[in-house]
C-alpha cells in the first residue's frame, strides 16, 4: 500500500513536470516567418533574435553543456557554475558556522537564566526583524573588504533562528530530566552535556535547519550587490548579457543547492532526534 | 535519646498567601524518624503534602521550617546518597534502557572504567528482569518496562536513602504486582532504607515495615504510625491469610476515610511525634 503510494506520487510528479515544461516549450517557440526575411533580419540571425523566454530544451542543453565543465575559468567575467556556486556556498558555510558558534552558547545562556533572557530579548526583537541587506553599506565601510562583508551579512541573518531556537530549546527541557541531574549531583556543565544540550537538540537542529535556508537565501542577493564572483553575481551577470536559458539554469541550480544543504541538515536532526 | 539514621524534626512547607501576612501551610511538626535498613511507607490523600515532604528529602524542595538529618548530618540540597524514583519515570529518552542505569552509575562513581560500569549497571537489570531489553529506548519499552529501568537506576547508585514517589501508581494492577514482587526482592538483597510514597494500602501493607499516615490538608500532619507486623519474606498471595492483614487494613481504610479528615490526631504533645499503632496479636 505503501509502496504503490510512492510509485503513484512519483508517476504524478513526472505527468506535472511533463505538463510544464510542454506547455513551456510549446508557449515559447521562435515564431515561424510568414514574409521573406528583411535583410537586418538576415544580418542578425533570423527571427530567433526576437525577445522570448527560451524554451525548456534550450535550457536544459545549456544545463549538460555547463555541468559537463563545471569548474573551468576562462577570466573573471567567465566561471563555470560549479565554480560559482563553490563561492556562495562557501560564504554560506563559514558565516553559518560563525553564527552557530556564537548563538549557540549565547542561546544556552539566555536559555538557562531569566535574568540573561530579560536583559538580551530587547536587543534581539530589535536586531532581528532587520533586513540582512541592510546591515550591507555599514559591513563595507568598517570592513573595507566586499567579500567579508557578504560572509558578515550571511553570519547576521543566520545568528537569530539559531539563538531564539536554541534559547527556546534550553529553556523547555523537562523539569524532571534537571531533577534527574540535580539528584545525580552533576556539575552545571555535566547537566548541560548530559542532559540539557541532547534534550534541546533537536529544537536547536531546527533553528540551524532554518537559518541556512534564510543564509542560502540572502547569499544570492549579497553577491548581486558585492559583485565579483559566486552564484547571485553569476545571475545578475548573465541578465547583463541577456542569456537567459543561463539565468533560468542558474536559478534551477540555486534551487537544488538549498534543498541539498536543507537536506544534510534533516539528516543531521534525524541523529539528534528522540520519541519520548 | 535514640540515634536514628534518619530524623525529621518540625518539617513546615507553607507559600504565601494572597494577604501580605497570610500564609498557606500545607503540612507542618512533620517529625518522623527512619531507621538503617527500615521500609516505610507513607499514605495520604492528594493534596496532603506527601510528594513535598519527600522532593524536601531529596533536596530538590526547600523546607520553609525544620530540618531534615541524615547520619547525623543536615541535609541540603541533592545528594548521590539519598536516590530517587520518580512516579513518571523520568529516563532521558535519547538513552537506551543501559545508558540510563549507566548514566546514574558514571555519576556515582565516576573513577570506574567503562567496562565496570557496564557490567555494574547490567547486573541491576537483570535484577529487575530487563535482561535482553537493555539496548532498547524507552519510547520501545512499556510503562512497567520503563519503571523497572528507573528502579534499577536508583538501587544501582547504591543510595543510603531510597525516595520512591508513588511509583506503581502510573501501572495497570497486573504490572503493578510483578514490580512490587521485583522490588522486594532487589530490596532484600540491598537491605536499602527506602521512604516511598503510595496511594494503594495493600501495597503498603506488602512493602512496608511502617506506615505513616497523612491527614489531609491543608496543615497536614502525620498523625500515625503504623506497624506491620507480618514477618517477611512476604508474597502477595500469602499475606492475606495472616491474622494481622486485615486488623492493619481496616485500621488504615477506617483512618482513610474517616479519621484523616478531622484533625483527631492525637499527638505526642511533648514533641508532635505521630502516635505509634502497633497491632499485632
Amino acid at each position: 500500500m505503501l509502496k504503490s503510494l510512492k510509485v503513484k506520487s512519483a508517476l504524478l510528479s513526472i505527468i506535472f513536470l511533463v505538463i510544464l515544461l510542454g506547455i513551456w516549450e510549446g508557449a515559447n517557440q521562435a515564431p515561424t516567418d510568414t514574409k521573406p526575411l528583411t535583410e537586418y533580419e538576415m544580418l542578425m540571425g533570423g527571427a530567433s533574435q526576437e525577445a522570448r523566454v527560451p524554451p525548456p530544451s534550450e535550457v536544459i542543453e545549456l544545463g549538460f553543456k555547463e555541468l559537463s565543465d563545471p569548474f573551468y575559468d576562462a577570466g573573471p567575467n567567465d566561471k563555470g557554475i560549479g565554480i560559482q556556486l563553490g563561492y556562495s556556498i562557501y560564504r554560506v558555510m563559514v558565516g553559518f558556522l560563525l553564527a552557530a558558534a556564537i548563538a549557540i552558547p549565547i542561546g544556552f545562556l539566555i536559555g538557562m537564566s531569566p535574568l540573561m533572557y530579560n536583559a538580551l530579548n530587547p536587543f534581539i526583537q530589535v536586531l532581528r526583524p532587520i533586513s540582512p541587506l541592510a546591515w550591507m553599506p555599514l559591513a563595507l565601510f568598517i570592513i573595507k573588504d566586499s567579500e567579508i562583508s557578504a560572509i558578515f551579512v550571511i553570519f547576521i541573518c543566520s545568528i537569530w533562528p539559531m539563538l531564539i531556537n536554541t534559547a527556546f530549546g534550553v529553556a523547555n527541557v523537562r523539569k524532571d530530566w534537571i531533577n534527574v541531574a540535580r539528584t545525580h549531583q552533576l556539575s552545571p556543565l555535566q547537566t548541560a552535556m548530559q542532559v540539557i544540550l541532547p534534550a534541546a537538540a533537536p529544537t536547536i537542529l531546527t533553528g540551524m535547519r532554518i537559518s541556512i535556508g534564510i543564509a542560502w537565501l540572502v547569499i544570492v542577493a549579497a553577491e548581486m550587490l558585492v559583485g565579483g564572483t559566486g552564484i547571485g553575481y553569476y545571475v545578475w551577470n548573465e541578465w547583463n548579457n541577456l542569456d537567459l536559458a543561463s539565468v533560468i539554469f542558474s536559478i534551477f541550480m540555486i534551487g537544488v543547492i538549498g534543498m541539498l544543504l536543507d537536506m544534510m541538515l534533516a539528516y543531521a536532526a534525524r541523529w539528534v532526534t528522540y520519541q519520548e | 535519646m535514640k540515634h536514628h539514621f534518619l530524623q525529621i524534626e518540625n518539617l513546615k512547607k507553607s507559600y504565601p498567601g494572597p494577604d501580605k501576612d497570610s500564609e498557606l501551610v500545607i503540612f507542618e511538626n512533620a517529625n518522623f524518624t527512619i531507621d538503617k535498613g527500615e521500609f516505610v511507607c507513607v499514605i495520604g490523600h492528594s493534596g496532603c503534602g506527601k510528594s513535598t515532604i519527600l522532593n524536601i528529602l531529596a533536596g530538590l524542595d526547600e523546607a520553609s521550617d525544620g530540618i531534615v538529618i541524615m547520619d547525623g548530618k543536615e541535609i541540603s540540597g541533592p545528594s548521590l546518597e539519598r536516590g530517587v524514583v520518580f512516579q513518571n519515570y523520568s529516563l532521558l529518552p535519547w538513552r537506551t534502557a543501559l545508558q540510563n542505569v549507566t548514566f546514574g552509575v558514571q555519576a556515582r562513581w565516576p573513577e570506574w572504567s567503562k567496562d565496570k560500569v557496564q557490567e555494574h549497571s547490567l547486573r541491576f537489570l537483570e535484577l529487575v528482569g530487563l535482561k535482553g531489553a537493555e539496548d532498547r529506548k524507552p519510547s520501545q519499552l512499556s510503562g512497567g518496562m520503563r519503571q523497572r529501568v528507573s528502579i534499577a537506576r536508583a538501587f544501582a547508585t547504591q543510595p543510603q536513602l531510597l525516595l520512591m514517589d508513588e511509583p506503581f501508581g502510573a501501572l495497570d494492577a497486573l504490572t503493578r504486582g510483578v514490580i512490587q514482587e521485583e522490588l522486594i526482592k532487589i530490596w532484600e538483597e540491598s537491605k536499602q532504607t527506602v521512604f516511598m510514597i503510595t496511594h494503594d494500602v495493600d501495597e503498603a501493607i506488602l512493602l512496608a515495615d511502617r506506615i505513616l499516615l497523612m491527614t489531609n490538608g491543608p496543615k497536614a500532619r502525620i498523625a500515625e504510625s503504623v506497624k506491620v507486623s507480618i514477618p517477611r519474606p512476604r508474597k502477595r498471595t500469602e499475606i492475606i491469610h495472616h491474622q494481622d492483614y486485615y486488623k492493619i487494613r481496616n485500621h488504615l481504610v477506617d483512618f482513610l476515610v474517616d479519621r484523616s479528615k478531622q484533625d483527631i490526631t492525637v499527638l505526642n504533645p511533648k514533641d508532635a511525634s505521630p502516635k505509634i499503632i502497633d497491632l499485632a496479636s
